[in-house]
């Protein structure tokens, strides 16, 4: 469990629908409170990586754009996309340059304004992160694909509708009360009664998913900052350290993966490569941030990271193990369900709220007294399959 | 060559295996088979990934599958609204070869592991694909 690379500083806009600014300004206001929780000027800052999913920006190569704003010029600075698990790769990217010895401080910073196209173009373009030339011929989107899982799951493992809802709930439990998220709305289990007429969850969007089991699109962006030992002793007075990192691929086409009732492959393969890496497993996490950009993508994070066992991740739910109090507490922030999902932001907004659980700085979310950490982050649908995992001091 | 007419609407013009399309015109469903090693791929490729040969031959997809799963879009991206909804589904045709396609509009009451076959279908624009029916 080496201690070679902390994330000494953290930062993240509220997450919003519609922000009134332009991206460069809309990543300055992640970059400006990382800045001043690490404590440093732009002059101690030796590289930069930007991290966003493409297409929703008319800014080509918005890297050096997005440097110049921030004051990190002539600092070396590119771009990097792996869809929705864009700014944990940036972070696997800026912890491999350090280590490399290549640069001492680096600045992993993910945005996404996804407010400036509509709907229906942003659900085009993500359908768009599938197989495009033999899937999106047939109308795909999001929603579409994970519920593909999602009927897997209730016709072979048990699961149930109400499991899924009761996700959605637990988000909801923690979105209320981080003043970050984008929606800050308490969800009862009478929103998903398609008997109710004033149910808001209920709506069908690709059955057996629910408007309330699908996250919210929002405007956002996240800044981490990573540093050798030698800086994180002279910068920060509570480190923390990446001790184990993870990342697999999977075939992108729906007709080449295996059985859809065993869930997203990627994550056990990027989970088993953070845990051997880490020196530690599933029961020694005690806090995380998985990806829920559907409520079946948690249960079957669940699965995926060894919380749960195969085919068994609605136990947790059931038996609120998840919850804040719980024996894992898993996105106790509000996920991306509540908290929003502005694509390149989300990985690293994900860290940010480990590093402030093991800081012991989450306010009303925080989790009692963590030491180790775990962010899983996926891009598209389980194409890619991130996995990182935190240490404190 | 033409690929741009296969699906409600295509997002690639030239692919080498754009013989799909006339295969789809003629009433087949067909996937590639690598000549070199015998790997089997469905949606087709030009290029084997598992020896890295470029000597595929065609094949037709077997005439019945089981449904593995499926989904109902009740919305649907831009360029698609006038279609919704409509349900997509994963066929398993068993020894690794599976197939992603539409339900035939009639297609009532899907049900995982129920038997079903896929066939090409034309629609009233010109543009040509493959739909999945009950067996």
């Amino acid at each position: 469990m080496a201690k070679d690379v902390a994330v000494i500083g953290v930062g993240q806009t509220y997450f919003v629908r519609g922000y009134e600014g332009s991206i460069r300004e809309l990543a300055f206001e992640a970059f400006r409170e990382a800045m001043q929780d690490a404590n440093l000027t732009t002059k101690d800052v030796d590289a930069s990586v930007f991290c966003s999913a493409p297409e929703y920006d008319k800014q080509r190569s918005p890297a050096g754009v997005l440097a110049e704003y921030l004051g990190l010029v002539p600092q070396p600075t590119f771009y990097v996309e792996t869809v929705c698990s864009s700014s944990t790769v940036g972070v696997k990217i800026g912890y491999s340059m350090i280590k490399a010895g290549l640069h001492d401080i680096v600045v992993v910073l993910g945005f996404q304004k996804m407010s400036e196209i509509t709907s229906a173009e942003s659900q085009e373009r993500m359908g768009r992160g599938g197989d495009i030339q033999w899937e999106a011929p047939f109308g795909t989107m999001m929603p579409a694909y994970y519920a593909l899982y999602a009927q897997a799951y209730l016709a072979k493992n048990g699961l149930t509708l109400d499991d899924l809802r009761d996700v959605r709930v637990k988000a909801a439990t923690y979105g209320q009360i981080n003043e970050r998220a984008v929606y800050r709305k308490g969800v009862k289990p009478e929103d998903f009664d398609p008997n109710n007429p004033d149910a808001k969850m209920a709506g069908p969007v690709a059955s057996p998913l629910r408007v309330g089991d699908c996250c919210a699109n929002a405007d956002g962006a996240s800044c981490i900052i990573l540093a050798n030992a030698e800086k994180a002793k002279i910068f920060s007075k509570k480190p923390v350290w990446i001790l184990g990192i993870g990342a697999a691929s999977e075939v992108v086409n729906m007709a080449s993966r295996p059985d859809f009732s065993k869930g997203i492959q990627v994550a056990k393969a990027a989970a088993n490569v953070a845990y051997k890496m880490a020196g530690v497993g599933p029961k020694d996490i005690n806090v995380a941030e998985v990806h829920d950009c559907f409520t079946i993508a948690e249960i079957m994070a669940y699965e995926g990271l060894g919380f749960a066992p195969e085919g068994d991740g609605k136990q947790l739910i059931r038996e609120k193990a998840t919850y804040k109090e719980g024996k894992i507490p898993v996105n106790v922030d509000g996920g991306l369900l509540s908290k929003g999902h502005p694509i390149g932001a989300t990985g690293g907004s994900q860290i940010r709220t480990i590093v402030l659980q093991l800081r012991d700085e989450a306010g009303p979310m925080q989790v009692k007294d963590p030491q180790i950490g775990l962010n899983h982050n996926i891009g598209g649908v389980g194409l890619y399959g991130n996995v990182t995992i935190f240490g404190r001091d | 060559m033409g690929f741009d007419k296969f699906g409600r609407k295509s997002f690639t013009s030239f692919t080498k295996t754009g013989k799909f399309v006339d295969l789809l015109a003629e009433g087949k469903v067909e996937g590639t088979v690598c000549k070199q090693c015998g790997a089997k791929y469905f949606p087709p490729r030009a290029d084997c990934a598992k020896c890295l040969s470029k000597d595929m031959d065609w094949f037709e997809l077997p005439k019945k599958g089981t449904l593995e799963t499926f989904t109902t879009a009740m919305y649907a991206p831009f360029g698609f609204e006038a279609d919704a909804p409509y349900t997509m589904a994963v066929v398993d045709f068993g020894a690794g070869v599976k197939a992603f396609a539409r339900l035939a509009k009639d297609f009532s009451d899907p049900k995982i592991g129920m038997d079903v076959t896929v066939r090409p279908l034309k629609y009233d624009d010109g543009q040509i694909t493959f739909e999945i029916a009950k067996a």
